[in-house]
């Protein structure tokens, strides 16, 4: 049997360190209260706090205690939960906390971790002098609004039910039944914000005449209600969570791993270079010729280059294979060049110049391919695909080039693809390797003009 | 396994995944969004959590926090992601917390240009936080060393109860290799020192200086404390200047006399050599070319390559640099951890770089000029 608690503050570090009328000195008594009430083990209980006055009262409790950065302190609570769900975390926070973290508090009501949020609501930064914060009143003076706010308040409730908060209610340091609604706050499941709204004795009460009456005043000139503002239980999520991975997560990693099967003719450390645009299957059939290549005994490295906005405009593959380890992995001159399409001629355009006798260039016969010191060679790769399948141009285009070098047999191209692909695009992609294998017959290859 | 082809940051993924990472925040950022995409795949297999954040600073505060709930955390980002980890790093620290901070280099400052690569966030690690207290941070060349330095990076972070950086680039995370994962050897795992219980907790405990404090999880066998305040070995607020110092002191201590320990480095020495390239990252490899190009043209080279960089593994930078006249320093930068080779390096050793921050790669050509002036 656990021993009945009577309060889960210690005095062994003296009493609270507020100003005295300080609104966070009832917060914090009413959080006793709350959790007298609840009677949880003080280690299942974590206070975290955020920085400002508000956050020098964990060391108080005889719970476990997190204090970290400045408007971070949502981000915690959440941690601690999706880490260890059963944990009771309750998050205490100030106006100042909860405008600087405002994208913690949108995203915990939103995403429905179960932390409870304790706003300590005094309407000023009391730890940094009383400047003005999210929740300052229009009109109200502050170090850093000393003719008066003009900036609108926010509402920090209406803000946390329109993100979709489970559970959210707004109280004062005067209400009789402050530890009762806080104890309501800590039961939920769910997300639960309770906005305390209350007097920095300091600062903010003596520079706007804000004693216990003004703040009923204040609470109609916001047309702000107390007590409960939404009760909408939903699951919590890490409950959510869970239950989503075990419906979505059924696939079974897929073999990725490539045994050598067959052998190549490549020497040295080879770079080929295909040049298309979006659309065309450019870097997942580079990752299929140099997945082949691994299995004829080859080292690979495959780099792309596109545009962030991937649906549009060029898309480049770089493959270098090699017998032995690959170091440098960028190709200076490639070997094989391929071109597929104009826009990828375009983005390549200006290295084509310089390339020498020992490079070939593939290209669709339709491209303008500038002056070359490599030898070109001429293919009707568009023509091809339009017969075979769009989406396999440049299957085709490499099925080629494996035939014209022999590098390693198409054979292993047709493999990977197998092995690879879904069975209705690798049928498609097998017609387009001996397609592509087809397109070179060995004297007609044209070379350089 | 086998032969796979994989890219950099998967392979992050799956030594995060041998390391027993059950716990991944991060917000997508190129070149290190695969890095979440694939924890989400694979954390939650062994009952782990993968989650979007909603920015980088809460995928830090997530993780910090789970970190001291007890699990094994890590978090992914790029140059703008790390200045946003800026004042997180500073809480990891102070809070001794264990954790794995992967940053896939891009070209910067600022958004830079997100899909290409470069080095220049080396001596941003080292001075991420305010406060300026020492660092780890692994530096990985290949997909391969990708995988085994981010389990080390765990093993590290654990030891020594430390945030661990992964200094990777978009060079090698979104660049995709033939690799055995399988074949890489590795240490065995270590986990963080716990306090037994029924023994009081105290959470920055420490004999000597250096000792690493042992650790118990939120919601364990003991209350637990954890601040971002200057403390005292209960992790009690204090201002005693005594203690403040000691407790800085044993921040430091405990990766300072560790540097030996965390040196991971790859040494080529050649007899008779006068000049020695040291390197890191991408950048290493160029380097490797570069040495086997000037050895085949009868030059004497050595080279040094640091997966280490932070601490700085002065023991072998220091007897790399012995004997030698000339240090030459290529990085994707405009002069980094040069300034560490400078510091270090004797009278009598010229330290050259070679730098350049264009997204290309330094070339073995380029590094050559620099060996053969
Ligand atoms: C990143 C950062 N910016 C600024 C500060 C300085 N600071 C400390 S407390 C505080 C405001 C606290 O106000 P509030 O959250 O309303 O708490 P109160 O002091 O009123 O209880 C600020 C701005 C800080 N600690 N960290
Ligand atoms: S400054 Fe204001 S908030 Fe801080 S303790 Fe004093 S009255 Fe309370
Ligand atoms: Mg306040």
């Amino acid at each position: 049997m656990v021993e009945h608690r009577t309060t889960y503050m210690t005095d062994a570090i003296g009493p609270l360190p507020y100003c005295p009328g300080c609104g966070h000195h009832f917060v914090i008594k009413a959080l006793d209260k709350a959790l007298v009430n609840l009677q949880l083990d003080p280690k299942e209980v974590v206070i975290v706090t955020d920085i400002g006055c508000i956050g020098l009262s964990d060391r108080y409790f005889v719970t476990n205690a997190f204090h970290g950065l400045h408007g971070r302190s949502i981000t915690y609570g959440c941690g601690l939960k999706l880490a260890r769900p059963e944990l009771t975390v309750i998050v205490l926070a100030g106006d100042g906390g909860c405008g600087i973290g405002g994208a913690h508090l949108l995203n915990v009501a939103r995403r429905n971790i179960g932390v409870t949020l304790i706003v300590a609501n005094n309407f000023n930064y009391g730890m940094t002098g009383g400047q003005h914060s999210v929740t300052t009143p229009v009109g109200g003076v502050t170090t850093t609004t000393p003719w008066g706010n003009v900036e609108g308040p926010m509402d920090l409730c209406g803000t946390a039910v329109a993100a979709g908060a489970a559970w959210v209610a707004r109280s004062t340091m005067f209400e009789k039944n402050l530890a009762d609604t806080m104890t309501d706050a800590i039961k939920q499941p769910g997300f639960a914000m309770l906005d305390v709204w209350e007097l920095c004795t300091a600062y903010y009460s003596p520079r706007n005449q804000l004693k216990k009456k003004d703040v009923d005043t204040l609470l109609d000139r916001y047309d702000c209600k107390l007590g409960v503002l939404a009760d909408n239980p939903r699951p919590e999520y890490s409950e959510s969570y869970r239950e989503a991975y075990k419906a979505g997560s059924t696939a079974t990693r897929t073999k990725t791993s490539i045994e050598q099967r067959f052998t190549s003719k490549v020497t040295k450390q080879t770079g080929i270079v295909i040049a298309g645009n979006a659309g065309q299957k450019i870097k997942s059939t580079a990752t299929l010729f140099a997945q082949a290549a691994m299995s004829a005994g080859l080292a690979a490295t495959q780099k792309d280059d596109y545009p962030i906005t991937v649906m549009t405009g060029h898309s480049l593959a770089e493959i270098i294979l090699s017998p032995q380890r690959i170091d440098y992995t960028a190709i200076e001159t490639p070997d094989h060049l391929v071109l597929i399409s104009a826009e990828g001629l375009e983005r390549i355009r200006s290295r084509i110049g310089d390339l020498p006798q020992t490079s070939t260039i593939y290209t669709d016969e339709n491209l303008d391919v500038p002056p070359t010191g490599a030898r070109v060679v001429r293919l009707p790769l568009a023509a091809t695909a339009a017969k075979i399948g769009r989406l396999s141009i440049a299957v085709i285009a490499l099925g080629a080039v494996l035939k014209d070098t022999g590098m390693f047999p198409t054979e292993a191209f047709a493999t990977a693809i197998t092995m690879f692909q879904g069975a209705k695009i690798a049928e498609v992609n097998l017609k387009a390797v001996e397609a592509g294998a087809s397109l070179v017959h060995p004297d007609e290859t044209s070379s350089a003009p | 396994m086998g032969r796979e082809f994989l890219e950099g940051n998967e392979a992050i993924a799956r030594g995060a995944m041998k390391a027993e990472c059950d716990f991944f925040a991060g917000y997508p950022i190129t070149p290190a969004s695969s890095i979440l995409h694939y924890m989400l795949q694979l954390a939650p297999q062994i009952g782990g959590v993968a989650i979007q954040a909603e920015d980088e600073i809460a995928s830090m505060g997530l993780c910090i926090a789970a970190a001291m709930a007890g699990r094994r955390a890590m978090t992914a980002t790029s140059g703008p992601g790390i200045s946003l980890y800026s004042e997180s790093v500073g809480l990891a620290q102070i809070g001794e917390t264990p954790m794995v901070i992967v940053n896939v280099q891009r070209q910067g400052p600022a958004t830079g240009s997100a899909t290409k690569g470069a080095e220049g966030d080396i001596q941003f690690t080292r001075w991420v936080t305010s406060g300026g207290l020492p660092i780890i941070a692994l530096s990985p060349a290949t997909v391969g060393e990708s995988y085994e330095l981010t389990y080390r990076a765990f093993n590290l972070a654990e030891q020594y109860r430390s945030p661990v950086f992964l200094l990777t680039s978009k060079e090698i995370g979104v660049t995709r290799e033939s690799v055995d994962l399988d074949e890489i050897e590795l240490p065995p795992l270590a986990r963080r020192k716990l306090v037994e219980p029924g023994k009081t907790y105290l959470p920055h405990a420490f004999e000597h200086s250096k000792d690493v404090p042992a650790f118990s999880e939120f919601g364990g066998d003991h209350v637990a404390r954890f601040t971002t305040s200057t403390h005292d070995q209960a992790g009690y607020l204090t201002s005693k200047p005594g203690v403040v110092q000691e407790m800085i002191d044993h921040y430091a201590a405990k990766i300072d006399t560790a540097a030996d320990d965390m040196a991971l480095v790859k040494e080529d020495r050649q007899d008779g050599a006068k000049t020695v390239i040291i390197s890191y990252g991408i950048t290493s490899r160029s380097a490797a070319v570069a040495v086997e190009q000037a050895r085949s043209r009868g030059l004497k080279v050595s080279s040094l390559v640091l997966q280490t960089l932070w601490p700085t593994p002065e023991r072998a930078v220091l007897s790399a640099l012995d004997g030698v006249t000339r240090a030459v320093v290529p990085e994707m930068n405009m002069g980094q951890y040069l300034l560490e080779i400078e510091r270090l390096a004797p009278p009598g050793v010229e330290v050259v770089g070679v730098n350049k921050m264009d997204t290309a790669l330094i070339s073995p050509a380029e590094i050559l000029q620099a060996v053969e002036p």
